[in-house]
């Protein structure tokens, strides 16, 4: 057996296996994965809502740096947060660098804009659909904000779904503002790319296989959500 | 129940324009309690944008639109529409209901009651719990009018209610109109199907490009119309009609 295939073979014994350091790593991922992205839709979808629905000065603009945030490199954000939480940053008395906290701040930060920018497109295109009927029952905007997403719900639980992809699948932002510390905020992608690098294959491999496992099943849970709605015409 | 009426409403030289174009054309008239009116002209004329306008929809770029003032009832609360393609919630037949009441802060009981009451009347009782919008066309454009209904307006805008429904759903919704009319609401609806207007109205507007080229009696209207566009539409001499003005025009010239 070459060494690759060896590596393939105790990768999966450390998934099947439940290996204890594997288990470590994959439930602070999840942790902290999922908790941004419920901060970042509790966030995100409010504001994308809004900013569908009402004019003010300055929304073009928001308009603009959502959509630019979103496909922004986890690299930059992972920046960004490091300056605000350095020492010398805005919130850097807080002492939060090198912390999971940072890692869910770093996150949201680049999850919301996503959530944001989806629900956004979404829920003008139901307005368009909708505003006559609303207003004609005595719904303005503000007050059909909680149908309108509750009627977008398939949509947005795919766009929710999208965040969560992209959060637990980067590696850039949570490398520099968690640290990659053992035990404290060492996360799949980031102990993947060091395992990689001392050349221990199994373990990246296993949590590789974890991650594709996790992005397969994202991914198909978005698909039956959209043939579910499809399905019920909704 | 309400104890004070809302209309007649008021149209005072109303006119609406988009981008310089005037779309509806100093429309001068009132609508008291009673009659049900039927507003017709061929498509284009203006009919959805006259209701959407009178419904408060959109806001008339010149002119003014008024109620009559009562004490503590706000005319929007007091008006229902029902749109030419229903519009349906994501969420079940009652719901749908439920969610036009809660608009309007009615009580829990009273909106249970009234949903109930509605659907039974509107032959969609069986339906109920369905998502409305696995409805089909006919039943949707029902429930439309069920949750108008519900709402015990005062006056109910119809706006072609039964363009694309086949000739039972039609009479269905005819007879759903009726009663909401005879309910005591009143009822203003724009349509383009000749023998509807003659079944559900008490007196016809016709429209013409934005302009109300006439407003008299039904049977009067359907037997006589005094504008000579009115009785070449009732006559069906429609054609030559989207052609533009100069077409007509000519047409004009050459059968005189
Ligand atoms: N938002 C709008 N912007 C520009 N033109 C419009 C708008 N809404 C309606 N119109 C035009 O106004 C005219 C009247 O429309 P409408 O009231 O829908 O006619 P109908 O009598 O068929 O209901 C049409 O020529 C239509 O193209
Ligand atoms: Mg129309």
């Amino acid at each position: 057996m070459n060494e690759f295939s060896k590596a393939v073979a105790v990768a999966f014994q450390l998934v099947l296996g439940l290996d204890h350091q594997l288990i470590e790593i994959v439930s602070l991922s999840l942790q902290i994965s999922v908790l941004a992205v419920i901060i970042a839709a509790f966030i995100g979808l409010p504001l994308g809502a809004a900013i569908a629905l009402f004019r003010f000065p300055g929304r073009m603009a928001i308009v603009v740096f959502f959509n630019a945030f979103m496909g922004l490199p986890p690299v930059v954000v992972g920046l960004i947060t490091y300056l605000l939480l350095s020492r010398s940053g805005t919130l850097g008395t807080l002492g939060l660098l090198f912390t999971p906290t940072a890692m869910i701040i770093a996150q949201v930060i680049l999850v919301t804009p996503i959530i944001a920018a989806l629900t956004r497109q979404l829920i003008e295109d139901l307005w368009i659909e909708y505003e006559d009927q609303l207003r004609s029952l005595g719904a303005g905007p503000g007050r059909a904000i909680t149908a309108l997403l509750w009627d977008g719900r398939f949509s947005l639980t795919t766009a929710i779904l999208a965040g969560f992809g992209r959060a637990s699948a980067e590696v850039g932002a949570v490398m520099i503002v968690g640290g990659n510390i053992d035990h404290v905020t060492r996360v799949m992608t980031t102990a993947i790319a060091l395992e990689v690098s001392k050349g221990d294959l199994a373990l990246a491999l296993g949590l590789g296989i974890v991650l594709l496992t996790l992005s397969v099943s994202v991914n198909g849970a978005a698909f039956l959500i959209n043939e579910t709605a499809r399905r019920r015409q909704s | 129940m309400v104890s004070t009426s809302i209309l007649p409403l008021q149209l005072d030289n109303v006119s609406f324009e988009v981008r310089g174009v005037r779309l509806i054309k100093d429309m001068s008239l009132s609508f008291p309690a009673g009659p049900r009116t039927a507003i017709i002209g061929p498509n284009g004329a203006g009919k959805s944008l006259f209701l959407r306008l009178c419904h408060g929809l959109l806001k008339p770029t010149s002119g003014v639109i008024s109620w009559a003032t009562t004490e503590d009832l706000n005319p929007s609360d007091a008006q229902a529409m029902v749109f030419q393609r229903p519009v349906m919630l994501r969420r079940s037949v009652a719901a749908n209901i439920d969610y036009a009441l809660k608009l309007r802060r009615i009580e829990r009981s009273e909106r249970i009651h009234r949903i109930d009451q509605v659907l039974g009347r509107a032959g969609l009782h069986r339906l109920k719990s369905q998502p409305a919008r696995t409805l089909s066309f006919g039943e949707q454009q029902k429930l439309a009018l069920a949750r108008a209904w519900a709402l015990k307006p005062q006056i109910l805008f119809l706006d072609e209610p039964t363009a694309s429904l086949d000739p039972a759903a039609t009479h269905a919704v005819e007879e759903i109109i009726d009663a909401i009319h005879a309910e005591g609401a009143h009822i203003i609806l724009t349509t383009h199907d000749l023998g509807q207007a003659r079944r559900l109205s008490d007196e016809v507007i016709f429209l013409h490009r934005g302009r109300m080229l006439e407003r008299t009696p039904s049977p009067e209207f359907f037997t006589q119309p005094r504008n000579d566009l009115a009785q070449a539409f009732v006559r069906g001499e429609l054609l030559w009609w989207n052609l533009g003005k100069d077409n007509r025009k000519n047409k004009l010239k050459q059968s005189n």
